[in-house]
């Protein structure tokens, strides 16, 4: 009996790996084609040629997203645990506020994120570009920043903040030789989340992006739009294949931030 | 603790909340509640036009289509995530698994999709498989309708449902199924009203992290759905940038907003219920 409800788990998780997989697979297979078509004809690394050495719209591209994702991750870490620092151990007024403002992106549909920031950029006359980009970011990867710094610091014993407190250490001091230290990595793994949140946005970054300023998703976008294109097949093995190398080039760090 | 920093600590963030999150909803609102200007934008004059227009203007159709849609990829999800849960929670190689289930979200979400179009486009793979094999004459397309929209929802979402519920299937105690077994129950009474309501926190979440973020969906149904498929998502982008019909298109944001945080709430709601339900259980044992 139990072994029949076995089968059908072994089943339902197999069909589940096979629906994972299949289309990726079908990517790494024909990125290595002869033809521009999804029918075989032919082992050929032109896709590939072409990627590294006639798309250079796509590694400004690249560029642009990069530019975007360090410096919205730097500034949603900063405001993230400084606020996660505030919230945490100090009462005031408006706190009820800032949860609630501070929660509510993460539930909200990001195309009503997109469209609310591109009609307030209108209002004000913000002219579209990598500007509205970084600020769009930083709004959606805040919240996250500063969840993650909050949750490092359930662990944070206090006691040690007064002992710095006692031992006449001034404010500056505390939270940047006490406090700042101890959530490090709390604050790396914000840093993280953020650049990830960023690198793969692309519905926010859709409304809010102007002439030139396009990210490494909006230029897939526009690629796809044209139909299907072997380059694309190409990049996605290549994606693929850094996130494989950066999350085992990272373990070190990975591990650094579970632990502490 | 001397003075209170809070608010220093605090306000940064705050501002920038406030000046490009709240400041830009609070803008729609009140442009749901003005009147369509000639060129575009609005003018400043009180009107319920757009809201008005919502009820009559096929809208109430999409506002369906996008339930139904976001409804089916949330049952189709949860049918393959609980027993693929259920399977790494009771398998020797969970961490591995786990694993498996993850690697696929490394990549792009728009290449993900784009895999799919590369499958199910009439020059895409399925085609080209089935006319050399002989099945069909002249590729058929089946891309841009619901079901494509459906399938690649279920593709995007189906980890988020795999994670709560593994965590959830892992924590129940597998010697209640065989109890109830022993109690004469069968196999799939056991599985109906032994297993599935006490892993009910994790059924909750796998809902919450699918169907809420279904029902918002832009880019799914913009690259693999058709006119009869597009979601409230959509018609927002289409009101804003192509009818430029800013009162509509903030009508509908405003809607859909309120719909997804009453959806939120009712979901803390039912797992703040479904948690306590469980826990005599627990403690009988």
């Amino acid at each position: 009996m139990a072994r029949d409800k076995k089968h059908m788990s072994l089943f339902a998780f197999t069909a589940t790996m096979v629906f994972f997989y299949a289309p990726l697979l079908v990517l790494v297979l024909f990125s290595f084609n002869a033809s521009k078509t999804m029918t075989w004809s032919g082992f050929s690394l032109r896709w590939y040629n072409e990627l590294f050495f006639g798309s250079r719209d796509l590694w400004r591209a690249l560029g642009n997203s990069a530019i975007i994702a360090l410096t919205s991750a730097s500034v949603s870490a900063l405001l993230g645990t400084l606020a996660a620092i505030g919230m945490y151990w100090y009462n005031f007024r408006l706190k009820k506020y800032v949860e609630i403002s501070s929660f509510l992106p993460l539930i909200i549909p990001e195309i009503i994120i997109g469209v609310s920031l591109l009609i307030m950029f209108g209002v004000v006359g913000m002219p579209l570009g990598l500007g509205t980009i970084f600020i769009a970011h930083t709004t959606f990867c805040l919240p996250y920043a500063m969840l993650i710094v909050s949750s490092r610091l359930d662990e944070f014993d206090y006691s040690i903040v007064e002992a710095a407190y006692d031992l006449g250490a001034t404010e500056p001091q505390a939270l940047l030789r006490v406090i700042v230290p101890v959530s490090m990595p709390g604050i790396i793994a914000a840093f993280l989340v953020s650049i990830t949140l960023s690198l793969e946005d692309f519905v926010i970054t859709f409304f809010v992006a102007g002439p030139g300023s396009s990210t490494l998703p909006l230029h897939i976008y526009s690629m796809i739009r044209f139909g299907v294109s072997p380059v694309i097949n190409a990049l996605s093995v290549m994606l693929m294949a850094a996130s494989v190398v950066l999350a085992f080039s990272t373990r070190g760090l990975v591990k650094y931030v579970a632990k502490g | 603790m001397r003075r209170n920093l809070g608010p220093v600590y605090t306000m940064p963030m705050a501002l920038w909340i406030t000046a490009f999150f709240v400041v830009p909803i609070a803008i729609i609102a009140v442009c749901s509640f003005l009147a369509k200007g000639t060129y575009g934008g609005v003018i400043g004059r009180f009107s319920l036009d757009a809201y008005a227009s919502l009820a009559n203007s096929g809208l109430a159709v999409v506002a369906l289509k996008t339930l139904v849609q976001s409804a089916a990829a949330t049952i189709f999800t949860l049918v393959l995530a609980i027993p693929a849960s259920y399977y790494i929670a009771r398998s020797r190689y969970k961490n591995a698994l786990l694993f498996l289930v993850i690697i696929p979200f490394w990549t792009n979400f728009l290449i993900r999709i784009y895999a799919w179009i590369a499958i199910l486009g009439t020059n895409g793979f399925l085609n080209g498989f089935l006319v050399s094999t002989g099945v069909l004459s002249t590729p058929v397309q089946f891309l841009y309708n619901q079901y494509a929209v459906i399938t690649v929802l279920v593709y995007t979402y189906l980890p988020f449902a795999i994670l709560p519920l593994y965590a959830t299937i892992e924590k129940f105690d597998f010697t209640l199924i065989e109890a109830a077994q022993d109690l004469g129950a069968t196999k799939t009474q056991a599985m109906m009203r032994v297993l599935l309501p006490n892993i009910r926190p994790g059924i909750i979440t796998a809902i919450l992290f699918t169907f809420i973020p279904a029902f918002g969906q832009y880019a799914v149904p913009q690259l693999v759905g058709g006119r009869d498929s597009f979601m409230l998502g959509n018609i927002i982008a289409r009101e804003l940038t192509v009818s430029r019909n800013l009162p509509l298109s903030s009508s509908i944001s405003v809607v859909l907003t309120l719909v997804t945080m009453a959806g939120v709430l009712l979901f803390v709601k039912l797992q703040a219920k479904a948690s306590k339900k469980i826990r005599p259980v627990q403690e009988a044992e």
